[in-house]
């Protein structure tokens, strides 16, 4: 299950950033290192959303700025 | 103060007849139709299943799925029209400065594709699915928006828009920044991507679009006494108009001279244009006068000319207005017999033309002209045949739904 989650997410970002999945850790940072802007935060957020069909607030989505730190926060919910 | 001269340097095309300069001119020049049963969506229930589709264009030959995504399909026409236009132009940005380089690229309806799959989601799945990326990319700005930031220039930018008049006007508010001495160069020009379920429907059911569905090729007919409409078509064109002492000093060569312009309105009706063309003739009148010249000196009218019955009779009888004994004695066609309507992007598209027949000397056709209207005066439209005419000056006319008027005045540039 916990690689099935790692794998939709991974595959998700790749999609939406336009990157390959085997560019892509735990510790990849969305600004930093895929040059994320707040807008692309806010795709990917409801992109998430609508893949694992939970919902994500504000508040929460302001805290993911990793790869990892977005898997958890699914595998959480 | 005299004024700055204004001239063309460059010319970037995506349409219906050509993804490029010479593809599109041949099109035009030998009068083969850009009108097709429309592929993008399923029309069966539509009263119209034909357009002037763009049909072999791939974004992800131009631009990175990452951008892509950031833009609507009238910005991906507009920024490959640029691009082509930069070229022709040999612009190097990096030898120039950048704060007088500026971008005006109209459109009449904007990002309608993203407008329309965005309510879709709307619909379905509620307010919070919706993508943040919907306002940027559904602007009418986003494409004069997006020229800039691609090219890192810092001049004015905007869009303008006044219906099918959008990128005229916006060449003519080119041409005054230019003068005025605000920027040496301008990307400017229109792009349109408003073929879509609810673009057509719209259209069709004001009764102006043609529903010639079994002869796509002969469906867009100007002036002609059996046309029954126009044809929506999609695509962009950007010119590069330059002060011409900035392009001598960088030995640019100058297609074109845009030697002046005028704009009026009708203030008559929200679609119809006024009846006896009064509006268009002011908008003629406005046009010589700030080229300083005389009707006789004009050889050849680029007519607005888009098959609806009332547009053609109208432009026609202003063209008389304005023009009286000489009227019959100008060549007029209507490049939108081969294209269908770009909308806000048709003005730019022919002035394009404009250029290329005062280059080579040749003046386009109306094709689909059988049978002229009487109602349309008598006036040579120049039917099916393009012909050899010695040309010095060309009018070409745009006049958008809400009575805007623009009439551009291109002249082949000596010095």
């Amino acid at each position: 299950m916990a690689d099935d989650v790692r794998e939709r997410v991974i595959g998700l970002i790749a999609e939406r950033m336009a990157v390959e999945a085997d560019q892509i850790t735990d510790d990849t940072h969305f600004i930093n290192d895929l040059q994320s802007d707040s807008l692309d935060m806010a795709e990917l957020v409801i992109d998430l959303e609508e893949e694992f069909d939970i919902t994500i607030s504000d508040e929460d989505a302001q805290k993911i700025e990793t790869v990892g730190q977005a898997i958890s926060h699914i595998e959480e919910a | 103060m005299t004024k700055r001269r204004v001239v063309v340097t460059g010319i970037g095309v995506i349409s219906p007849v050509g993804h490029d300069r010479e593809t599109a001119w041949a099109a035009v020049r030998e009068g083969r139709s850009g009108v097709k049963t429309i592929t993008a969506f399923d029309t069966s229930e539509f009263d119209v299943r034909i357009a002037g589709e763009i049909q072999d264009f791939d974004p992800l030959q131009h631009f990175d799925k990452r951008k892509l995504n950031r833009r609507d399909r009238f910005v991906q026409f507009a920024l490959v029209a640029a691009e082509q236009a930069i070229g022709q132009a040999r612009l190097d940005f990096d030898r120039e400065d950048r704060s007088r380089i500026g971008a005006f690229i109209g459109t009449g309806i904007g990002g309608l594709h993203e407008i329309e799959s965005q309510h879709t989601r709307l619909v379905k799945s509620g307010p919070r699915r919706t993508s943040p990326l919907m306002i940027p990319k559904l602007m009418t700005n986003a494409a004069a928006g997006q020229v800039a930031m691609r090219y890192n220039i810092h001049g004015p930018s905007m869009s303008i828009s006044s219906a099918c008049a959008s990128s005229s006007h916006a060449i003519a508010e080119a041409v005054q920044s230019i003068r005025w001495g605000t920027v040496d160069v301008q990307l400017c020009g229109g792009s349109e991507a408003a073929l879509t379920p609810l673009g057509l429907s719209g259209f069709q059911q004001m009764k102006a679009l043609s529903t010639r569905n079994d002869d796509p090729p002969g469906a867009s007919r100007p002036f002609d006494a059996s046309r029954d409409g126009f044809v929506m078509a999609e695509g962009a064109a950007i010119l590069i108009l330059e002060d011409l002492d900035h392009a001598r000093a960088r030995a640019a060569e100058p297609l074109a001279e845009i030697a002046g312009y005028g704009a009026s309105s009708d203030a008559y009706h929200i679609t119809l244009p006024e009846p006896e063309g009064k509006g268009a003739a002011l908008a003629m009148r406005n046009a010589l006068a700030d080229a300083g010249l005389q009707p006789e000196q004009i050889d050849y009218v680029n007519a607005h000319g888009t098959g609806t019955q009332a547009g053609d009779s109208a432009e026609a009888q202003a063209i008389v207005r304005v023009f009286g004994d000489h009227a019959q004695k100008l060549a007029i066609s209507s490049s939108k017999s081969v294209f269908g309507h770009l909308l806000g992007a048709s003005g730019a598209l022919e002035s394009a033309v404009c250029i290329w027949a005062l280059q080579d000397n040749i003046v386009p056709p109306t094709i689909n002209l059988t049978e002229p209207d009487p109602d349309c005066c008598g006036l040579d439209f120049v039917p099916n045949e393009a012909r050899q005419r010695e040309l010095h000056t060309v009018i070409s006319n745009s006049f958008g739904f809400g009575g805007h008027n623009v009439s551009l005045v291109i002249r082949k540039f000596a010095d």
